[in-house]
């Protein structure tokens, strides 16, 4: 006999695949509630923006400060645009991208869907014959799968924007000599495997929000629960999907 | 009151009905039948299912045993298109109103109505909801947010939302609870003006002697998940049956 922790971990996961195949399910069909996902992608986009300009930013331009000393070393800091091309654009662009987003916009559609939960919001829509799931998870989870690719492109060049800054500062490197240097070592396999990795962490933010809120209970402590789970799930999810999916590249990649 | 024609012709036939949560049996056979322009109001203390009842007639709630048959249709057998086709025509007011927070009053209103009609006009749309809204005497909050509503007027928006969408049927969770006495005087006295103005059938969930008594022509008296008793206000409490008396005497006091 199974312990009622394990019994509880595999319905949850049974729970959550049901949830997913839903959405699959529901999204596609038609009535669109276009409008619904364009503001979906307002609150998602344009409503982070500031955050991820500052974050990208600053990483961009920290990452480049930190990296400098050591190459200095072997006076090799004429390669910091390529190392920064490197980072920015495979690795730290759509990862910061996502965790912001998963703090950001995973936390809020938990808190949002949770309390409309807790509400009978939700039961409202259901009994005025409205598809709550359709209305509500399937236009926010297609919003983040739309949105956060976008986000994650904007972050890597704000974040090189942040790197030129310094670069130009200390070694006073054209723009277009730096820029020509950062993607000296960038493939188009890079910039697909980034995108790529983007539209599943957008999906997994979007989803873990949606189905943390929309299975909400226990008052406003549920909705707390909710928007904490909906954080912490998404996030480790990202950082195993990020060594999934670099793993995958790498396969093609030497295939 | 004033007196009217109950037509002979059940619109909900309740028949046998269990519903349990884990090792928790809440319904054990509920049977009631209602008729078409019938205002019943089912009393019984917290927690003995109530809620759970009407929750099972608009299908939120699926029943372990028994048949429930609304409008002539068996809610078991229904699809998810013919459920939704029956949900319209049966309007459910919550407890909490339940009103989307983050939609003003005049959005509450338009939107089952616009997610139901595609094809309204909006001139059509804004006539529809400035007639609920007079219905219930809150026309000039049309434009102000759930948040800015007292309890009463929240009660008030939950009910014109679902006249919105000129249901046959209403049902009430708990309309007057949380609310001071002159409140609950004004809700009783909307229900019975919805009921004649739109000539709905109605159940009226309620621990509250005063409502079920201004609003239901019948009354039922839930205990230990069956109905102990069905008929007008007096006969229900013209009893011998200690539980009732109590929770007479227990309303009485508050």
């Amino acid at each position: 006999m199974l312990s009622k922790a394990l019994d509880t971990y595999f319905i949850g996961i049974e729970n959550s695949y049901q949830f997913v195949k839903q959405y699959f399910k529901q999204a596609f069909v038609p009535p669109f509630h276009f409008q619904e996902i364009i503001h979906q992608c307002y609150e998602i986009g344009i409503k982070s923006l500031s955050l991820i300009s500052l974050t990208g930013f600053i990483i961009g331009l920290v990452f480049t400060k930190q990296s400098r000393p050591p190459l200095e070393d072997f006076g090799a800091t004429s390669w910091l645009p390529s190392l920064m091309g490197i980072a920015i654009v495979k690795a730290l662009g759509p990862l910061v991208t996502a965790l912001i987003c998963a703090g950001k916009v995973g936390s809020g559609i938990g808190a949002e869907l949770g309390s409309m939960r807790v509400t009978e919001q939700i039961d409202a829509m259901e009994v005025s014959a409205i598809n709550p799931f359709k209305y509500l998870v399937a236009t926010r989870v297609t919003a983040a799968v739309i949105t956060i690719p976008i986000l994650s492109f904007y972050c890597i060049v704000v974040g090189l924007l942040g790197s030129y800054v310094n670069i130009h500062k200390e070694e006073a490197t054209s723009f277009i000599a730096f820029f020509k240097s950062s993607f000296s070592t960038i493939s188009f396999l890079d910039l697909y495997t980034s995108i790529t990795k983007s539209i599943f962490y957008g999906f997994t933010i979007g989803m873990i929000g949606c189905y943390k809120g929309f299975n909400a209970s226990q008052g406003t402590r549920g909705v707390g629960k909710a928007a904490n789970q909906a954080v912490v799930t998404a996030m480790f999810l990202i950082f195993i999907e990020e060594v999934i999916i670099v793993q995958v590249a790498n396969w093609i990649r030497y295939y | 009151m004033s007196e009217k024609i109950i037509q002979n012709e059940p619109v909900i036939i309740i028949k046998n009905l269990y519903k349990s949560f884990g090792t928790l049996d809440v319904l054990k056979g509920v049977d009631l039948t209602i008729n078409k322009g019938e205002n019943v109001a089912i009393l019984g203390k917290s927690g003995t299912g109530k809620s759970v009842l009407i929750k099972i007639l608009v299908g939120l709630l699926k029943p372990d045993k028994g048949s429930v048959i609304v409008l002539d249709q068996n809610i078991a057998k229904l699809n998810e298109k013919e459920l939704n086709a029956l949900r319209i025509q049966v309007g459910f007011s919550f407890q909490n109103s339940a009103l989307y927070d983050s939609m003003s009053i005049r959005q509450n209103m338009e939107f089952p109505l616009i997610m139901n009609n595609k094809n309204l006009s909006k001139t059509e749309v804004a006539k529809a909801v400035h007639e609920v809204l007079e219905a219930v005497g809150l026309k000039d909050k049309m434009n102000e947010m759930p948040g800015d509503l007292s309890g009463g007027q929240r009660k008030r928006i939950g009910i014109a939302r679902t006249l919105i969408l000129r249901p046959k049927i209403m049902l009430y969770d708990e309309p007057t609870a949380g609310l001071d006495p002159i409140t609950c005087t004004e809700i009783n006295n909307l229900i019975n003006q919805v009921q004649e103005t739109y000539n709905t059938t109605s159940i009226i969930i309620t621990h509250d002697l005063s409502c079920a008594r201004e609003t239901g022509d019948r009354v039922a008296m839930l205990l230990d998940g069956k109905f102990a008793k069905i008929g007008s206000f007096d006969e229900v409490f013209k009893t011998d049956n200690e539980q009732i008396q109590n929770f007479y005497k227990y309303n009485f006091i508050q």
